[in-house]
């Protein structure tokens, strides 16, 4: 018997997370007669997926001739070679299928004048096999995140898929065998914490955004997914792979849309210099992402940064007609009043490259099931979203891809749940006598730690620490360092102090439980990180430079691997990258060069 | 106790949002804005503070207009948030 017991609801399966990943999932599911729970930490359509603005891409091939073929090609090539060929060729061939089956959930695509769903070319989005753009990005203006969402979960009232909105999952329950028996999670309203038994778990929590300082992540991205599976034992796969965005709002890391340099904008140092002329002769401003963020923190690091701490740069608008401004880039000039003080019309705006996107992940193949580190199947645990790492987007994530691995995941790994329940591989098996143990443990040192740290400074300590150590740009050195400082870090999290003691609405608790989740994906990153001593895709070193040998720094015969980090002892292992498509010939290695 | 719990609860609603931008504007207002107002403006923002984001951003970068007057009151005020 348990020391302690807690309330225990039983579902055929539970799914935490409701944005696009979870919910996609859920639909199959529900529709699939599988009773099933989705547990939220806020309404799902309040969930981060309504952010994404630019497109979810699938080779339609409605405004011109596009081939899944072809857009396999590109993300694997924009993944640096990293990503699984077999994951890549399954999420490009189903991406039309995918989003077609979500026009018929109501998703209100713009359409060219036949009717058909409009295409807009993307970046990195080509035909041929790298010849020349095509058109492959389906959006609803504006808001597709949003309108995906909405379509999602109305499709999934009709499905009567049972929502547990404001509860936040804390740990996995696993058995002896490593099966995987559903979760423990903590009930806001009231401050109960009751066990969700299920025969399936599906992990869909998004990204962890949150570790980093200047992150365009909205603040619940706090990497719980990832939190709660390394604290069960499963590895996290290639953590150290972040996108950076060139232009958040220094501070804020509010987004600045590539549309602002597309209208004219330009970058400058404390010299007032425009840089990038210097680093990029012919796109100048225009370069690729990596190219622009790597320039902006070198001009940063050798002391040409703006403001009293030389920690930025400036994005200037200030010679562009004030009625273009408002006109070509409506919005920009508010969220740089709010955000950054500054009226950009008279006043360049301070911007940072800033964390945008969390390529590694749980590690799962492309049915969704998630796999240990000899890729064997765990039983009972499944993960889609930005939280899994499958892996299509390996080193980069191409524009796009990130809406349509959702989807295409979200709807596999829900057929995988329903083939394995189907199949009797996963049933209803007992919980272990001391399931909840480990996470009462965790509450109650919580509850009753005294002469601990702030939660607050804590968790600004571990994102300046990312920032400094781990950014767009990496030394060998700084990532030596960070790494101590991260272990140090980590003993503060590890004695977290709350004033707030009371069970309802204790939202310092929820923080402070957050935080746990946020330590387990610093270290993973920074770890994998320091070890990985090559550059590839959006990891950069400065100790692995271009040569004729490693051209962009990037060393297949050491490197061309896939890094797991195991929390237990903070170690590295490393599982070759898949190269066997399903049914296409493998597309070779080759230098990434656009 | 009942204090604790609606502002905590609001706390919640106004920093776990979708968009990071939202998160840093109602944020900053319930800290600094939110205990100066009277209690028909309190309850107004609770109402707006419960809107999607692709509602209430609109009203705040002034694409769009407020119909309830109060809420009007509460969203010229958050539109003068200054995040820093
Ligand atoms: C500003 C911005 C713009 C973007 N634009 C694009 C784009 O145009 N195209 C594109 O393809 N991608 C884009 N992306 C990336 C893309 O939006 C995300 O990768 C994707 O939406 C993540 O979806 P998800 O389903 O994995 O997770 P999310 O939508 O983040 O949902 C996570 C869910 O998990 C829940 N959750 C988390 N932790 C817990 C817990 N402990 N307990 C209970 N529930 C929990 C949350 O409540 C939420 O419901 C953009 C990202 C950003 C930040």
């Amino acid at each position: 018997m348990s020391k302690q017991s807690i309330p225990v609801r039983k579902f055929d399966a539970v799914i935490v997370g409701a944005g696009g990943s979870g919910l996609r999932a859920a639909i199959q599911l529900s529709e699939g007669g599988l009773k099933t729970a989705v547990l939220s930490k806020v309404f799902p359509t309040r969930s981060h997926t309504v952010a994404a603005q630019g497109g979810v891409s699938a080779s339609l091939g409605n405004s011109e001739e596009d081939h899944w073929h072809w857009h396999m090609y590109d993300t694997v090539k924009g993944s640096d070679w990293l990503g699984d060929q077999d994951a890549i060729e399954y999420m490009c061939r189903k991406a039309p299928e995918v989003v077609v089956e979500l026009e018929h959930f109501g998703m209100p695509f713009d359409r060219t004048d036949e009717g058909k769903i409009y295409q807009r070319p993307f970046g990195g989005h080509m035909s041929n096999f790298g010849e020349k753009p095509v058109r492959r990005a389906c959006a609803a203006a504006d808001r597709t995140g949003h309108a995906m969402l909405h379509a999602l979960y109305q499709r999934n009232v009709r499905a009567n898929t049972q929502f547990f909105v404001e509860w936040m999952a804390l740990d996995l329950i696993r058995d002896e065998s490593g099966q995987v028996l559903g979760v423990i999670a903590l009930e806001m309203e009231t401050g109960e914490v009751v066990a969700f038994h299920a025969k399936a778990t599906i992990f869909a929590t998004g990204g962890a955004g949150r570790i980093y300082y200047s992150s365009t992540n909205a603040f619940i991205n706090t990497g719980d997914g990832l939190g709660m599976a390394a604290r069960a034992g499963i590895p996290l796969e290639d953590m150290e792979f972040w996108q950076f965005h060139p232009t958040g709002v220094a501070g804020a890391g509010v987004l600045i849309t590539e549309g602002v340099r597309g209208e004219g904008g330009i970058l400058r140092n404390s010299d007032n210099e425009r840089f990038m002329e210097r680093y990029a002769p012919n796109a100048k401003d225009l370069a690729s992402r990596d190219v622009v963020s790597r320039a902006m923190v070198t001009e940063i690091n050798e002391g040409r940064g703006c403001g009293p701490n030389k920690d930025f740069v400036l994005l200037d608008i200030t010679h562009l007609d004030p009625a273009t401004i408002m006109k070509r880039l409506p919005g920009i000039r508010e969220i740089s009043i709010q955000f950054a003080g500054i009226d950009p019309i008279q006043a360049p705006i301070p911007v940072v490259p800033t964390c945008h996107y969390q390529m590694g992940g749980i590690p799962t193949n492309f049915k969704g099931q998630v796999v240990s580190a000899d890729g064997a199947p765990v039983k009972g645990f499944y993960a889609a979203g930005e939280v899994a790492c499958a892996s299509v987007h390996g080193a980069n994530r191409l524009g796009t891809n990130s809406l349509l691995d959702l989807l295409v995941f979200g709807k596999s790994s829900g057929d995988s749940v329903i083939e394995d329940v189907a199949s009797g591989d996963v049933t209803h098996r007992d919980l272990p006598a001391d399931f909840a143990e480990f996470t009462l443990a965790r509450l109650n040192r919580l509850n009753t730690q005294t002469g601990g740290s702030n939660v607050n400074e804590t968790r600004l300590d571990l994102q300046r620490t990312m920032q400094k150590h781990c950014g767009v740009f990496r030394f060998k050195d700084m990532l030596a360092e960070g790494v101590d400082k991260i272990v140090e870090i980590e003993k503060a999290v590890a004695r977290t102090e709350i004033k707030d003691k009371s069970q309802v609405w204790n939202t310092a608790r929820v923080e402070a439980l957050e935080l746990d989740n946020l330590i387990e994906v610093a270290k993973a990153t920074l770890v994998s990180a320091e070890a990985r001593k090559e550059s590839r895709g959006a990891h950069v070193r400065d100790d692995a430079p271009d040569t004729p040998e490693n051209p962009n720094g990037r060393d297949d015969v050491n490197w061309h691997k896939h890094t797991l980090w195991q929390r237990e002892g903070s170690s590295l292992s490393y599982k070759p990258v898949t190269m066997t498509p399903l049914t296409v010939e493998t597309i070779a290695l080759k230098t990434r060069s656009y | 106790m009942e204090g604790r719990e609606r502002i905590n609860r609001l706390r919640w609603r106004c920093t776990r949002r979708a968009m990071l931008e939202m998160d840093l504007l109602l944020g900053e207002f319930l800290d600094r804005i939110y205990p100066t107002l009277g209690p028909a403006q309190a309850d107004a923002f609770v109402v707006l503070a419960d809107m999607e984001d692709l509602e209430l951003w609109p009203l705040i970068n002034g694409s769009s207009e407020c119909a309830d007057s109060v809420q009007a009151e509460v969203v010229a005020l958050l539109r003068n948030v200054r995040v820093k």
